[in-house]
């Protein structure tokens, strides 16, 4: 192109901002509709068909099958309430680790010890996800750091690698930053004033902080809760790692419907659980105001 | 007050010391482990050495995978750069119907649990017929790397001013010449640091990447798969160290680079503490994902 050419084609541009606006947003757009929107819409539709046992084909016209397996066979609504309770049990075990910790780091640590602070949460957040789930699964294992250290002081040794209760502790283990961060945000956002008004009022620190500070900051726990609840309901490589006999979760169930039984509208039913947990959860955290905390 | 009296201040300075111990055990044991002379991965070490450095170094699948994991790694960046850009000058310059939702579409592959982003992929990919390779695990993992890099160029988009372009234009530039020389200096170091967060967070994917990748492994599939079976794990647990060292370089340049926005902090989610908050990029949804 040369330079007249040039000028014209951005005079052009510059005169028509929405030929602009629609050239930048025709790449991302077509992206993200073609592929992944597209996409979770398919998965949705598929969750409705079924597969045809003989042939192993999947069979293009509308059921409600899968859903009634769902609901019907004990074994997976187990599977369901399991995969909910310790999202849930992770959730609440991440409030009360993050709450105190953040309050430290947003009132009381120098500022000095915040910048430390803050990279510190910040380098478990970005290490590798599946490395720190190793490292668990070596930790908690029979021979593992844990049960060498009980031993070293004398409190013999636990069995818990391979449990839910495995599970809880990495799950925790691997969200609580996510916790931390919006938790942390929200302290920092409290007017130092509100807090030494309820003092001044006579409030107690416990009364300070249940009266004042955790409604001001409840945004921010929701903000958190939404990725530890989130995230541990779509997992599936936890369970597996340091997961034991009974440690099913929803994930596991959709990765073997996918990738073994390749019954993809099963696993799409199944998948639609989290899906609209999530959908509600998003809703109730958005009318208390979480997104704002985001 | 709330933490006013001394032995307040202390409980809680406890309590912060305990969580950074939690944080940071499993890391310095699961690198301590690559030093594990021997095959038995139980605890106290028996010693500390490199023994196993060189096999794994030498191991072809290792090469394979750490290759491939390389490729898609690079290729997804790329890809993410490109369209992260596009939608983040469209959100700073324009007004359009959507403009909010756009945010919050490109966090959803990384908000929603990975197994229905995984799920979704693998369906658009069998129903388009494709076959599982390179191609299939980049489009998956440029799909959740966009709001990386569309996060912290944004960010940058709003703290330069617009007049900055008005004059380069008054001054005769054309579109080329300003985006060139007065636009992509001004983003460059927050492009630089969103692709590398993109290949941060690619090169150690792998749920979407279990419902993308056919037959090949990428690095993460590999450890995963050995772990499982509980195969070669002295050479796994090289290839865990090395894969910590080299997913928090990345992250510990991108810091370096986007010191004026902050959005590191909220990169991957949450949002932004500390004094830079109020000129940090709001991030809503700015995404989460293992």
């Amino acid at each position: 192109m040369n330079g007249a050419a040039r000028t014209r084609v951005s005079a052009a541009l510059f005169r028509r901002p929405w030929l602009r606006a629609g050239l930048l947003l025709s790449g991302p757009t077509a992206w993200f509709v073609l592929i992944y929107l597209g996409a979770l819409f398919l998965l949705f539709l598929s969750a409705f068909w079924s597969v045809d046992s003989f042939s192993g084909k999947i069979v293009h016209s509308w059921t409600l099958t899968n859903f009634e397996t769902l609901f019907k066979v004990s074994a997976y609504r187990t599977i369901a309430l399991r995969t909910i309770g310790i999202a849930a049990a992770v959730t609440v075990t991440d409030i009360v680790l993050a709450v105190p910790f953040a309050f430290f780091a947003a009132r009381i640590a120098s500022r000095r010890l915040q910048a430390a602070l803050f990279v510190a949460v910040l380098i478990p957040l970005w290490s590798s996800y599946l490395v720190r789930v190793f490292a668990w699964r070596l930790i908690l294992a029979k021979e593992g750091v844990l049960n060498w250290f009980l031993g070293q002081v004398g409190l013999g040794s636990v069995n818990i690698g391979y449990s839910n209760w495995a599970m809880w502790i990495v799950f925790s283990y691997i969200w609580l930053p996510f916790m931390i961060l919006p938790v942390w945000a929200a302290i920092e956002r409290v007017p130092e004033s509100l807090i030494e008004a309820s003092a001044d009022l006579g409030a107690r620190g416990w009364r300070s902080f249940r009266s004042v500070l955790l409604p001001l900051i409840l945004p921010g726990i929701l903000a958190g809760s939404i990725f530890t609840f989130s995230l541990t309901l779509g997992d599936f490589i936890t369970p597996t790692l340091v997961g034991g006999a009974g440690s099913t979760f929803i994930g596991n169930v959709v990765y073997q419907e996918v990738g073994i039984s390749n019954n993809v509208p099963f696993a799409a039913a199944f998948a639609t659980v989290p899906l609209v947990i999530m959908g509600i959860y998003l809703l109730v955290a958005r009318r208390l105001g979480a997104f704002e905390a985001l | 007050m709330i933490g006013s009296g001394r032995w307040s201040r202390i409980a809680f300075a406890v309590w912060a010391a305990l969580i950074m111990l939690f944080l940071f055990f499993p890391i310095v044991i699961i690198m301590l482990y690559a030093f594990n002379p021997s095959n038995v991965q139980s605890w106290p070490l028996s010693g500390l050495s490199t023994r196993w450095f060189s096999s794994t170094w030498h191991n072809t699948e290792v090469r394979q995978a750490l290759w491939l994991s390389l490729r898609a790694g690079l290729l997804a960046t790329g890809v993410a750069m490109l369209l992260g850009t596009m939608a983040a000058f469209a959100v700073d310059r324009f007004r359009f119907f959507g403009r909010e939702a756009v945010s919050l579409v490109l966090v959803l592959p990384i908000a929603l649990p990975g197994i229905i982003t995984g799920m979704a992929l693998n369906s658009f990919i069998s129903f388009n017929s494709l076959t599982f390779s390179l191609l299939t695990i980049v489009i998956g993992h440029a799909t959740f790397c966009i709001v990386t890099v569309y996060n912290n160029v944004l960010a940058r988009l709003r703290r330069t001013q617009s007049s900055l372009v008005e004059a380069s234009m008054d001054l005769g530039a054309d579109g080329w010449q300003t985006f060139r020389y007065v636009t992509l200096p001004m983003i460059a170091t927050a492009l630089v640091a969103g692709g590398l967060l993109a290949f941060a967070l690619s090169f150690d994917e792998i749920v979407v990447t279990t419902f993308t990748a056919g037959a090949q492994n990428t690095l993460p599939i590999w450890i995963f798969a050995h772990i499982r079976n509980g195969q070669q794990l002295p050479q796994v647990n090289v290839v865990v160290l090395f894969v910590i060292l080299v997913s928090l370089l990345p992250v510990a340049l991108a810091q370096r680079l986007t010191r004026d926005t902050g959005v590191l902090r909220s990169g991957r989610g949450a949002p932004a503490p500390g004094p830079a908050r109020a000129t940090a990029a709001p991030a809503i949804g700015a995404g989460a994902a293992p």
